[in-house]
């Protein structure tokens, strides 16, 4: 058994994690919360622009612009985004394992894919396992707003525009609720599916012509699509961290009782060793 | 006069929503200026400042590219920037002038040129919508 004093440090030492990762939680906490706020004031923007452009690409001969079509896929791009910092349970886990699943199911070689990687736990990743990185971006704020990342989604979407890249994929995680989060994979270029789901406005003017609006507008809608998944991202980031945090305080408050159990147990046996001792002792002297 | 329904909404969120008479605001090809009963109309943006003109003042923002949707009663603008003169950091803009200005004299590639451009004029838009509020 081991001694009190031991068992002492180890109480100590558990509830200052303890401390930490309470801390932790509640940081990640109020993150959420403004996190899934600017996620919820993207959404007037993005339900527009897609209502705009589903109806222009509806709109009848215009369905050959590039970024609608589909073309021979030489090379596959993968956007994935992960977080910067570890501590979230099985945030960055489950995302990696699915992109490595798909990317090792659909390629046989390193020349057909390339990709993106957003966070450090990502790019570490895929720095390890050797496989291209066409760009890496670590060290993005906790609250991003649309001039932070539109250096990375327009470049993104340039590169499709230049044929760098056929495709390209975005793998994210889904902020479903606090306590859930799912691995979401999204085809995003070409926009094959984009024109069944809105609805017709053909009565609309277009200045000057529907093709010079789709020109302008369809990088426009791919970009606020990827910075969708980068907002939704970080909320289930800050929501996973929440709860792996959670998780760990409940774990360190079980840890405590059980110590303080065996605590007190030594304590006791010790107190009743030294009576028996000193009953020894003086039973000895009469 | 009769009004329309304005809002601007970027993807930060909702800028403005409020009533109008007119709203004018510079399009890819032209100037537009919009009253009550327009027709339908889509129309892509230009860099430039938005004048929503009310009963008794006139607001401006500065938009940064995006479009703007048209109905008779309505007027939404999506745009990928939108501040109000308030919101303009003046010292910020001025730097970022200057550092485009001496971008584009130290001619590099297409590229780097067409950033600077744009640079450039965001940030006499925004001085512009400062200076004359």
């Amino acid at each position: 058994m081991a001694s009190l004093r031991d068992i002492q440090t180890r109480i100590n030492s558990t509830k200052k994690t303890k401390q930490i990762t309470n801390a932790m939680q509640m940081v990640s906490a109020s993150k959420m919360n403004k996190a899934e706020q600017n996620a919820r004031s993207f959404v007037p923007y993005s339900e527009k622009i897609q209502e705009v452009v589903a109806s222009i690409a509806n709109g009848g001969d215009v369905a050959n612009h590039p970024m609608l079509q589909a073309r021979e896929v030489k090379k596959t791009a993968y956007f994935v985004i992960t977080s910067d910092r570890g501590l979230a349970g099985a945030y960055n886990s489950s995302i990696l394992r699915t992109v490595y699943r798909d990317i090792q199911a659909r390629h046989q070689s390193k020349d057909e894919y390339i990709v993106i990687a957003v966070g450090r736990v990502g790019r570490d990743f895929f720095a390890k396992r050797d496989m291209p990185i066409a760009r890496e971006i670590t060290g993005l704020a906790d609250q991003p707003n649309f001039a932070d990342i539109k250096d990375l989604t327009s470049e993104t979407v340039q590169m499709y525009i230049d044929e760098e890249i056929d495709e390209l994929n975005i793998y994210y995680n889904h902020y479903v609720s606090a306590i859930s989060q799912e691995v979401s994979t999204t085809k995003l270029l070409p926009l094959t599916n984009i024109g069944t789901e809105g609805k017709q406005l053909s009565s609309y003017e277009y200045e000057p012509n529907q093709e010079e609006i789709l020109e302008v507008l369809l990088p426009q809608y791919a970009e606020s699509v990827l910075y969708g998944a980068l907002l939704d991202g970080k909320a289930s980031e800050h929501a996973a961290r929440m709860t792996a945090m959670q998780s760990a305080t409940d774990n360190a408050n079980d840890l405590i009782d059980d110590l303080s159990l065996s605590y007190n147990r030594a304590r006791q046996a010790a107190i009743t060793q030294e009576i028996t001792e000193i009953v020894g002792g003086a039973a000895a002297q009469e | 006069m009769k009004t329309l329904m304005v809002s601007v909404v970027t993807p930060d969120g909702p800028v403005m929503e409020d009533a109008f008479e007119m709203v004018s605001l510079k399009a890819e090809n032209g100037e537009l200026g919009i009253l009550h009963g327009h027709i339908p109309l889509v129309a892509p943006l230009s860099i430039g400042a938005v004048r929503l003109k009310g009963q008794d003042d006139t607001k401006k923002l500065a938009v940064n590219g995006g479009f703007v949707e048209v109905r008779p009663d309505k007027v939404t603008i999506l745009a990928q920037s939108a501040e109000k003169p308030t919101e303009i950091d003046v010292e910020r803009a001025r730097k970022a002038k200057e550092r485009a200005e001496r971008r584009l004299q130290t001619k590099q590639d297409d590229i780097d040129f067409r950033r600077a451009e744009n640079a450039l004029r965001r940030a006499i838009n925004r001085l512009d919508v400062v200076e004359n509020r």
